[in-house]
């Protein structure tokens, strides 16, 4: 009987010390969580490890609410997935250049979103370092969302539903731009598309080969292009001048704007390929529709200045055929588990 | 017995309790703590600044009036024979229009001699690389690049007759964490007098800000031609120059 006694209270003890321990603000680990994170076979460690804010189904859920939800923007027209569209791999499809709040525009192409979590710096110019630090930008962009953070935060936490899910993911409904943040990392970091064509061959998979024009494009591409394109994010992540000559209009100065540095003058971070025949235009201020002009550009286009890349300083050489069998092999690129994935996609109203 | 191995499993149940929340929480009161109070005046030359309608002279002889001061200080630590004083997530946001923001309250101090303190003018470098934060480092106190990630460590505001801009505005804002033009300064202070730190005793620090200094050396600010800083480089570098020797500790004691 003593005994009996002493081992319950034991289990007692083991099960305040399990839940009144010091992991209050995480929740119920036994919940449901259909969404996770894997690096795929091959992959090099993501530069984002969802550090201090580790990855639930509800905090995704919270982040895809807040980057679906057009009151982060002043006139409550544009959302983050406004620019940022799945069928685009979240690039912004036939759009030059993004129109944010009022139909004013911006001056880069919006770029798509997969694979984030192993971005080591946003945007074309690099200037932002982390993914938590991405949002605050175009929600705070005149010509994008116009808003200020405590204007979101107001907007967020007087919403009923909000409150509860803030409840839900970091344990009390306090509303602050550090939770807002968090959870569209979430959201954004778990976007991972490593499931095109391209995928399953390399990885070997019954029934996926190479067509003889792709296998010939992959390794034109491995020739010609991968320096920069590196597999298997398909970029580097370097910041580069590939020839364009700057739009007078606007005369980005792209990394050189971060940096204050001459020699940075016009290069422009290198994007990944990964559904690249889904996300036209194409360059960082979208001026050429189709791939075909991307690969005439690399032949023909480049003008050298004092910054060009010297890899590209006088084009790349390539045949027609090749120019075609190198697009061919891009098609093998796209993904569409990743642009269908329903949990990705705006949830029904 | 039942009541000895009652009280025995009861007050195992509440060890385990206790060393499960230990690396968590601060130490508590019995071994000996007490809190220092950091007070911050920002002067002008003697005296204390006065935003927006006190004229000002600065070295160049420009007249000027200050709108807005806010800067931060971190990473504070006091040392002495006690041995050296970290404050944990030292983050603070000093900022002239809000009296709150000016006393800093370094808490849990260990009993014992200090006759320094350290401190860095702005935000080191790895909070500059580390995503989303909150309290003092939360971007909404409008002290955030968000175009160039990073903390503005130093921002002043005001007017001057001298500067061209239409509405005679100057802002300076000095941010940048790294390589040749990262802003951030550490500074270290002797105390006039050690401070004994005992427990149940508060003691102070008089830390003064002279905003002079911030315009006078190594360079000279010339409001005509230097009246706007608003990203990294050169001119915030010399700025944040100037004042990482813009403090001194006033008094130190009871």
């Amino acid at each position: 009987m003593k005994k009996a006694w002493i081992i319950g209270v034991l289990v007692l003890a083991g099960t305040l010390f399990t839940i009144g321990g010091c992991k209050k603000d995480t929740i119920d680990p036994g919940t449901w969580q259909p969404v996770s994170f894997a690096v795929p076979a091959g992959w090099p460690q993501p530069a984002y490890a969802f550090v201090n804010n580790p990855l639930t189904s509800e905090g995704f859920i919270l982040g895809r609410k807040l980057f679906y939800d057009v009151r982060l923007s002043r006139d409550n027209t544009i959302s983050c997935g406004t620019c940022h569209q799945q069928f685009a791999s979240f690039a912004h499809l036939d759009h030059d250049v993004s129109h944010g709040i009022y139909g004013l525009f911006g001056t880069r192409n919006s770029p798509g979103l997969a694979n984030m979590a192993w971005h080591t710096s946003f945007f074309w110019d690099g200037g932002v370092n982390h993914l938590e630090s991405q949002p605050i930008n175009p929600i705070q962009n005149h010509v994008e969302m116009d808003m200020t953070m405590p204007e979101v935060i107001t907007r967020v936490g007087a919403d009923a539903d909000y409150k509860g899910r803030f409840k839900k993911v970091f344990g009390d409904e306090t509303v602050n731009s550090q939770r807002i943040f968090r959870a569209m990392a979430q959201f954004m970091g778990a976007m991972v598309s490593a499931d095109s064509k391209y995928d399953k061959v390399i990885r070997n998979e019954p029934g996926f080969l190479f067509s003889p024009a792709e296998q010939r494009g992959l390794t034109l591409f491995r020739q010609k292009c991968a320096t920069c394109h590196k597999e298997p994010l398909f970029s580097d992540f370097s910041f580069r001048n590939n020839g364009l000559v700057p739009k007078a209009s606007v005369n980005d100065s792209g990394r050189a704007h971060i940096t204050r540095e001459v020699s940075d003058l016009y290069k422009f971070k290198v994007p990944s390929l990964r559904n690249i025949l889904l996300s036209r235009p194409y360059m960082h201020d979208g001026r050429f529709t189709t791939l075909d002009a991307v690969l005439e550009h690399y032949r023909t286009g480049v003008v050298a200045t004092a910054t060009t890349d010297p890899l590209l300083s006088s084009g790349i050489t390539l045949t027609t055929e090749e120019k075609n069998d190198i697009i061919i092999f891009l098609g093998t690129l796209t993904d569409s588990t990743f642009i269908k994935n329903k949990l990705f996609a705006e949830p029904a109203k | 017995m039942i009541q000895y191995v009652r009280l025995s499993v009861t007050a195992l149940m509440l060890s385990l309790l206790v060393s499960a929340c230990e690396k968590k929480d601060p130490p508590a009161p019995e071994t000996g703590v007490s809190t220092v109070k950091v007070e911050v005046a920002n002067k002008v030359g003697t005296a204390n600044l006065s935003l927006n309608n006190q004229w000002y002279l600065n070295e160049h002889s420009d007249s000027f009036t200050v709108s807005k001061l806010m800067y931060y200080l971190s990473n504070v630590q006091l040392v002495g024979a006690a041995g050296t004083y970290t404050e944990v997530e030292s983050y603070h946001l000093v900022s002239q229009a809000d009296a709150a923001s000016l006393v800093l309250d370094l808490k849990d101090v260990p009993v014992g001699d200090y006759t320094k303190i350290t401190f860095m003018i702005g935000v080191d470098s790895l909070r500059n690389v580390s995503g989303a934060q909150t309290g003092a480092l939360d971007p909404v106190n409008g002290m955030f690049w968000s175009w160039n990630t990073g903390y503005i460590m130093l921002k002043l505001e005001g007017n001057s007759p001298k500067s061209p801009l239409t509405d005679g505005g100057l802002v300076f804002h000095a941010g940048g964490y790294k390589g040749q033009y990262a802003v951030q300064r550490t500074v270290s202070i002797t105390l006039p007098a050690a401070i004994t730190v005992k427990k149940g005793v508060v003691n102070h620090i008089h830390l003064d800000a002279d905003v002079l200094k911030m315009f006078k050396s190594p360079t000279l600010f010339d409001f005509a031609t230097l009246h706007t800083i608003h990203s990294e480089g050169k001119d915030a570098k010399n700025f944040a120059d100037n004042y990482s020797g813009m403090f001194t500790v006033s008094y130190s004691g009871l």
